[in-house]
């Protein structure tokens, strides 16, 4: 008997040189596309491959991202920014960027991650690029190395989960609010070794940027990766970039998934993380509304255009409360200056806030704007691992752009849409 | 290139520490310390969730651990910096993805293990990675564990993907 196929399985039977693969195979495939940065990528690799001596397998499939340790505030940080420099000029890397904003932003915003494709990259982050219907593997330095030089990588072959999600989601009530439900429900581990298949009609709705908050923090479930469908607004992303794609391998009607997890968007509530586990999900309703010293827009997760207007519907015309620090790092050059020309960046100014460089920032514990002993934070970023950002003994609260300007601005968790009924 | 033999694996013996489920790698090496090399990182493993423990490792020691062992971020600094302050193994019911490929990646055995609750601190273990069997030395229990397939055997039995990498080009040049 023969049965049909997830979209995983076909990208990597398709990687693989196979009509058909089975879930627990151990295979060898060959990778369309990689990526890495700053911090896991020439400082790491260049050694090995001098010592090797050989050169990369395909200077065109990769891209080098400096992301981690821009701007450089210290001369260790200054000289991993210039060998990731010297690495692009040594290989010809031409899809090399440097403070455009963070690679995972990156490899949607510049149409690099298309349908169909088998993409590695050295972060546990990559399977944002997940949204645009490829199967985007995270792995690490040294993996990173082999795929680099050879063009191939092993992987096991993964069972799917299909997170189907309909109906509609209710107003100030965002995709992070989605999936910090999701993992809430099921734990940091609830997804381990298995590729999360995001549809419905609820995740047909969303534009590319929230569908992308979703494959973001697949890595925050276990997941090996996350994967929305391509469909028109994929193609139509593509196709407003001059690229011109088509949809790419969807899963078969019959094919076999190891469990479905059904959501209806109209029940989905603002949602906050609490401190040290990102599972431990509650609704703001039910918080008793901790303050807050420090309020942090940031990442890839919750730093793009989107994630910055949203905060701003909040601010506009409201100031952040007194002994908050609203701190803004947007996930890419282009986030900032869609901001900057539709008055996004004026209303978040105006609210008082302190605009940082983009890049990845505090959210690695690595950048500006990291927490002191004490301070009580909540951030659109993506993990709240004790230390995470800054100080183990700091807290960390994450929630959507919207719950974290509406704490800004109360001094306090609130529900945003309260917050808004109220007036300016 | 999956004709590189696996090396016969010795069995693997050491004193165990005993972690929880969920170890992140924010507490195995927190990101501060990624801009120091591996014998600075090596000293502050596990700082985020039992400082000073890289002092009391004794070299072959094992730990242990619960379920999704190594999740979070893809810094090998992780298993490195804990092979690096003498590591020799890590025991767990599950490993977060990247970690597990990373120990592969850098010669560290990860060992997944069902049944690793029943392994206490201070105990003694011996992995037999070929035949996938942990080993209680105080109680004489055997626990299964998962035996590696031999794609992956091959890499981690080079002694990691650098080794691995070198001997398939020195095969094609050759």
């Amino acid at each position: 008997m023969s049965m049909g196929m997830t979209l995983a399985q076909k990208i990597i039977a398709r990687a693989a040189g196979r009509e058909s693969v089975e879930p627990d195979e151990v295979l060898w495939v060959d990778v369309d596309l990689a990526m890495m940065h700053d911090s896991s990528g020439p400082r790491r690799i260049w050694p090995a491959l001098e010592k090797l001596g050989v050169d990369v397998w395909d200077r065109d499939k990769i891209v080098l991202v400096c992301d981690h340790y821009v701007p450089a505030n210290n001369l260790a940080a200054a000289e991993i920014l210039q060998t990731t420099r010297n690495f692009a000029t040594a290989f010809g890397i031409e899809r090399f960027h440097e403070a455009q904003g963070i690679a995972h932003t990156l490899m949607v915003e510049k149409g690099y991650a298309q349908p169909g494709m088998m993409y590695v990259a050295s972060d546990s982050h990559t399977c944002t690029a997940g949204v645009m219907g490829c199967l985007a593997l995270g792995v690490g330095s040294t993996d990173i190395l082999g795929v680099v030089t050879t063009g191939q990588t092993w992987l096991r072959v993964p069972h799917t989960i299909r997170v189907q999600v309909d109906g509609e989601l209710r107003p100030g009530v965002t995709a992070k609010d989605l999936i910090l439900t999701i993992i809430g429900d099921k734990g940091m581990d609830g997804g381990l070794y298995q590729v999360l298949e995001f549809v419905g009609t609820a995740i047909e709705a969303m534009s590319i940027q929230e569908r992308s908050v979703l494959t973001n923090m697949c890595a925050e479930i276990g997941a090996k990766t996350g994967v929305v469908p391509a469909d028109h607004v994929t193609i139509e992303h593509l196709a407003a970039l001059g690229i011109d794609a088509s949809e790419g391998p969807t899963s078969d009607p019959d094919a076999f998934f190891a469990q479905t997890w059904r959501y209806d968007a109209n029940v989905i509530e603002p949602v906050v993380a609490r401190p040290n586990r990102h599972d431990d999900v509650v609704p703001i309703s039910s918080l008793g509304r901790p303050a807050v010293t420090r309020a942090y827009i940031g990442s890839c997760t919750g730093a793009k255009y989107e994630d910055l207007a949203m905060a701003a519907e909040v601010l506009r015309g409201r100031t952040v409360a007194d002994g908050v620090l609203l701190q803004v790092a947007p996930a890419s050059r282009e986030a900032l200056q869609q901001a900057m020309s539709d008055g996004t960046a004026q209303a978040l100014m105006d609210a008082g806030a302190h605009l940082l460089s983009t890049g990845c920032g505090a959210c690695p514990g690595i950048g500006a704007g990291i927490l002191a002993a004490g301070e009580v934070a909540i951030s659109t970023t993506n993990r709240n691992f004790r230390g995470r950002m800054g100080s183990p003994e700091s807290s960390l609260y994450l929630g959507s752009p919207y719950s974290v300007a509406a704490a800004a601005v109360a001094g306090h968790i609130v529900d945003a849409t309260e917050l808004m009924g109220s007036p300016t | 290139m999956s004709d590189i033999q696996i090396k016969t694996t010795p069995l693997i013996e050491g004193r165990v520490w005993a972690f929880g489920d969920n170890i992140d790698t924010d507490v195995i090496v927190p990101g501060k310390y990624l801009l120091h090399d591996l014998p600075e990182i090596a000293k502050h493993v596990m700082d985020g969730i039992r400082p000073g423990f890289a002092a009391e490792v004794t070299a072959g020691d094992v730990i242990v651990g619960g379920s999704n062992f190594g999740t979070g971020s893809s810094r090998e600094m992780a298993p490195r910096g804990l092979q690096a302050a003498g590591i020799s193994a890590i025991i767990a019911t599950s490993f977060a993805r990247i970690f597990f490929r990373n120990c592969i990646n850098v010669g560290l055995a990860p060992v997944e293990c069902a049944e690793s609750g029943l392994i206490e601190e201070g105990q003694t273990v011996s992995i037999d990675l070929a035949a996938g069997k942990v080993t209680i030395r105080e109680t004489g229990r055997e626990l299964d564990a998962v035996a590696l397939p031999p794609e992956i055997g091959a890499i981690l039995g080079a002694g990691g993907m650098e080794n691995y990498l070198a001997a398939k080009f020195a095969g094609d040049r050759s």
